[in-house]
């Protein structure tokens, strides 16, 4: 075993052993913690991959928008959710079954594809795949359709929230 | 693969860059003090030490001789880990700035960085955007209402910046043709980025003075208001570590910024460094870099004796409805500019 499998080893633990605290911890602050926690080691298992830049968008786009939402929002409703109610859902069974059946057609799906049993190549010193990346996404043979796709997808949430949260002046009259 | 010689360079070098870094925290916040005293037509610290320069020992003694505090209510796990979540993102935001090209020592060549990453800007970006973690954190867990406002206006005020901030650097991306620091510093060799992207340089100015929370966007610690913001329950040396985290960011900016904008450690008379016994002086080097970082410290210094606190909605205000825009504008054109001008 060398380094780099010590590091994805305790990366992915500590990503899975926090995933599982943010399920269950009590305090909603302390389970959107635990959510910053996984998500940094998913960054981590990124690096060890070679990955730089999606590990500095995993910790950009997650941890540093999304988390933060997620947490100001926690702020702004203190002691509203946290030590009352039975944290485990009543029919936990049923879904722990369809969660594991997903799981397992998942990972079936990808045993079926060739690159699952390849060790990992490490990349030359010299290899830029930030420039490969970003070619792939907006040439017609690679990634543009569903680049665009997504674009469309995030225009349009972005009008929604602003149909959303603009004032209307006829409810101010009423 | 990695040896274990580039190991320990790796620990040296980052060493020596959270050595530079605290000690200048120690310092920046006395040159704060005596400059803003003689903006105000005072003396400012001189008791301990020529011209005051023991102060920032003698603060930092009486900081660890004092009580510590922890509210009654607070959350006593995030109260502590905040200011260490607030102080690690302050730290390690520089790895990627070079300090210059390389140096030979020993009769070995040793380069000036600690890493030269392709997504350095990236980086950047992703590590002050963890910063906002410590501020929100230690507002809430404070258990105290001026603390949580503190917090929220720090977290509302940092993502909104952000934007412009993040918006300020394609600039220079787009100029380069990479996020590595160190291209950025080369392609400047001719000509400061500062000309060429002058919105940018005002955009990242602006930007960079609300992400460290400092006057006139020092609305989280807006005292009249808040009393101290989200650090009005810290104490001692928890105290001390938000102060070192802010002192050590204004540095870090500084740092960017120079390096983005002002050349790096890029020297502006390089045709004067052929001259005898001081021709290193105006060489490139690591001192080009502390000199622009001294100024631009002086700068926002100056900024602070001068501009009033703005107001908190006029704050929101300025970020979304101005420089937001202002940087998309910003980068519109750089990109024709750069398409049409066949770059």
């Amino acid at each position: 075993m060398n380094g780099l499998q010590v590091v994805f080893l305790l990366a992915a633990l500590v990503s899975l052993f926090s995933a599982a605290m943010v399920v269950s911890a009590r305090r909603m602050m302390h389970a959107a913690l635990w959510l910053v926690l996984t998500l940094m080691g998913v960054a981590v298992i990124f690096v060890t991959l070679q990955s730089s830049f999606f590990a500095v968008v995993q910790v950009l786009v997650y941890v540093g928008a999304i988390a933060i939402l997620i947490i100001f929002s926690v702020m702004l409703t203190r002691r509203v959710m946290e030590d009352h109610g039975d944290q485990i859902l009543p029919g936990w069974r049923a879904a722990g079954l369809v969660a594991g059946l997903l799981f397992a057609i998942i990972v079936g799906f990808l045993a079926l594809w060739q690159g699952f049993t390849t060790m990992l190549v490490e990349l030359p010193a010299d290899a830029d795949n930030l420039l490969d990346l970003g070619q792939a996404l907006v040439s017609p043979q690679g990634y543009a359709l569903p680049f665009e796709l997504a674009s469309v997808l995030l225009v349009a949430a972005l009008i929604g929230a602003i149909t959303i949260a603009v004032d209307r002046k006829e409810d101010q009259h009423g | 693969m990695v040896t274990a010689a580039q190991i320990w360079e790796w620990v040296i070098k980052s060493l020596i860059i959270i050595l530079v870094l605290t000690g200048g925290f120690a310092y920046v916040t006395l040159y704060e003090r005596k400059v803003l005293a003689r903006i105000q037509a005072r003396v400012g610290p001189n008791r301990a030490g020529p011209f005051g320069l023991l102060q920032p020992v003698a603060d930092g003694i009486k900081l660890i001789f004092k009580e510590e505090l922890t509210p009654a209510g607070a959350d006593k796990l995030l109260f502590t880990l905040a200011p260490v979540i607030t102080v690690i993102p302050a730290l390690v935001v520089t790895a990627v700035i070079p300090w210059g090209e390389s140096v030979t020592l020993f009769g070995k060549t040793y380069t000036l960085y600690l890493t030269d990453v392709n997504v350095a800007i990236l980086y950047i970006m992703a590590v002050t955007s963890i910063s906002v973690y410590g501020i929100a954190l230690a507002g809430w867990s404070s258990n105290n209402k001026y603390a949580t406002l503190g917090g929220l206006r720090a977290t509302a005020q940092m993502i909104s910046y952000e934007l412009a901030l993040g918006l300020s650097f394609v600039g220079p991306i787009l100029l380069t043709g990479s996020m590595s620091m160190l291209e950025i510093v080369r392609a400047q060799q001719k000509l400061w980025f500062i000309f060429l992207q002058p919105a940018g340089f005002v955009l990242f100015l602006a930007a960079s003075l609300a992400e460290v929370n400092r006057a006139p966007f020092d609305m989280p610690e807006a005292e009249q208001e808040l009393t101290a913001g989200y650090h009005a329950e810290y104490s001692g040396m928890k105290f001390a570590l938000f102060f070192m985290a802010e002192y050590i960011k204004m540095i870090a900016v500084s740092m960017i910024g120079a390096t983005l904008f002002l050349g790096g450690y890029l020297s502006p008379l390089t045709m004067l460094s052929g001259l005898p016994v001081i021709g290193w002086l105006f060489a490139s080097g690591p001192h080009w870099l502390f000199l622009k970082v001294a100024l631009w410290l002086f700068f926002m210094i100056w900024v602070r004796a001068t501009l009033p606190r703005i107001r908190y909605d006029r704050l929101m205000q300025l970020g979304w409805k101005i420089m937001f825009p202002l940087g998309l504008v910003n980068v519109i054109v750089t990109a024709a500019v750069i398409v049409l001008a066949g770059g």
